[in-house]
């Protein structure tokens, strides 16, 4: 049975499986909560899963998500699924996945990490593990202490 | 795997397998009668290092440009960067940028992590990382393993103490991975707020042997092939009296080292203060001079394999 708590959409993106929670998280991620976003969006917080845990979804209209956004929401929600709607269906899904590095999508951390002067470089991070997500900076060496915070 | 270091960036030891290691150390060891010289090499002539130091440094700055000019090369610098470029608010992208364009190799000292790597993206040529703040510092632990080989015949298996000031230590961190790698064992000397971080003591778990944390010298003097001894820094203390305690109780002198084995090695990365005392450089457990020497065999063989003079 589809769980259809909002109005269907005709056209855009369903972010499913979002833990409890972090669906600010994800429309930070999005930039919805900047004024000059356009986007209408609706959110669902704590709905009841199949497997009767709570779970967030984020359902965007008219808009698919770009690949960094898409590596941003891994991060806070390694388990999301992105549905594409079209024509009111499901016409695409695929589960969310941590990439091997995290390119230009996180602050580091370490105030004497080189990346947090004015220099050209985007930062970049390995996964050193991916559950729990541990992330090392290439440039310090030092492991991500608040993945949450520290993604830009 | 074949090894292949011509134009090769120097930046973290982590970037260096055993056999590549072993290789350099090797390359270092007939380096030794020209770094001394001993014997004419001119295999780096007509090649250009340019040292950038935005931190002063004695030791490693001079053991490069000795290094260079060892092998018939000369190394340019830059008086204080510090002064001439970054007060100008140029990024250091830039300045690695023009300094690629001046030498075919650029070693680089800078106080933020991550420094020489982010150098290396702006760079075809290679760079060596001569110290990143509290990051890495690797042309130091190639000369300390360099040492503990030349002196011991191998590095596996030797006992080794790391004393003094860990939890700030850089030199320590990278000498202690690198250590386990080649199956060294390890123990940890120091008070508990300056032992060593966590992630370093997972990382020395790279081995197979697990290093032993303590607080007391006396727990390890007896057993110990190579006694490394670093500095405690004063400014890690808020109270001067708890400093002169702490320091008190790493001191190394004659007395201590009756102690130990007969063929045990103390070393330094140098400056030292008052971690070692005077009369211990009269004993044949002395070696932190040697070490220092070894800079410079040690990193003309840097020098020599990325510059493509030898394989
Ligand atoms: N037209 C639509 N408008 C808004 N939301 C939709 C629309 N179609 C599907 N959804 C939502 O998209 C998500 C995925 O829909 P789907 O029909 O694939 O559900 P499902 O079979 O439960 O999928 P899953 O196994 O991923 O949980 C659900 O949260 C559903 O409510
Ligand atoms: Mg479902
Ligand atoms: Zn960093």
């Amino acid at each position: 049975m589809r769980e259809l708590r909002v109005t269907p959409i005709k056209n855009g993106t369903v972010i499913d499986h979002i833990p409890a929670g972090m669906a600010l998280k994800v429309l930070k991620i999005l930039g919805i909560t900047e004024e000059s976003s356009d986007s209408t969006v609706s959110v669902a917080m704590r709905v009841t899963s199949k497997k009767s845990t709570l779970k967030d979804i984020v359902k965007v209209e008219d808009r698919e998500l770009l690949e960094k956004e898409v590596d941003k929401i891994a991060l806070v929600a390694p388990n999301a699924t992105i549905n594409i709607i079209q024509n009111f269906n499901v016409k695409q899904k695929h589960k969310v996945e941590l990439p091997e590095v995290a390119k230009g999508i996180l602050k580091c951390g370490n105030p004497n990490c080189i990346t947090n002067l004015r220099e050209p470089v985007e930062t970049e991070f390995v996964v050193v593990s991916k559950s729990p997500v541990r992330l090392r900076c290439v440039y310090c060496e030092r492991d991500l202490e608040n993945i949450v915070d520290a993604i830009t | 795997m074949s090894m292949k270091f011509e134009g090769r960036d120097i930046l973290s030891i982590k970037d260096f397998s055993v056999k590549e290691i072993m290789h350099i150390l090797k390359t270092a060891k007939k380096m030794v009668p020209a770094a001394k010289g001993e014997r004419r090499d001119e295999s780096l002539r007509g090649k250009v290092l340019a040292t950038i130091f935005f931190e002063p440094s004695t030791r490693t700055r001079l053991s490069f440009e000795s290094a260079m000019s060892r092998l018939g090369g000369r190394a340019i610098g830059m008086a204080d960067p510090e002064a001439s470029s970054l007060k100008k608010g140029e990024t250091l992208a830039d300045t690695i940028k023009m300094a690629e364009s001046y030498a075919d190799v650029t070693v680089l000292r800078h106080h933020h992590m991550g420094a020489a790597r982010l150098a290396a993206n702006f760079s075809a040529k290679p760079i060596i990382n001569g110290g990143d703040g509290a990051g890495q510092h690797p042309t130091q632990t190639m000369l300390d393993l360099f040492t503990i080989w030349t002196e011991k015949g191998k590095i596996e298996g030797q006992k080794v103490a790391l004393v003094g000031d860990l939890k700030y230590g850089r030199t320590a961190h990278s000498l202690s991975y690198a250590l386990s790698l080649f199956g060294a064992k390890l123990y940890f000397v120091a008070p508990p707020t300056l032992q060593m971080p966590k992630e370093v003591v997972d990382d020395a778990k790279v081995g197979k042997v697990r290093p032993k944390l303590t607080g007391d010298l006396n727990d390890v003097i007896g057993k110990v092939d190579v006694l490394y001894v670093t500095r405690i820094q004063k400014e890690r203390f808020p109270d001067p009296q708890e400093y002169q305690r702490v320091a008190g109780l790493y001191k190394v002198d004659v007395g201590l080292l009756e102690e130990a084995k007969k063929d045990l090695i103390v070393m330094h990365p140098l400056p030292r203060v008052n971690e070692i005392h005077p009369s211990v450089d009269g004993t044949h457990h002395a070696r932190y001079f040697e070490q220092a020497f070894n800079g410079v065999p040690v990193r003309m063989a840097l020098l020599a394999l990325i510059l493509g003079a030898v394989e």
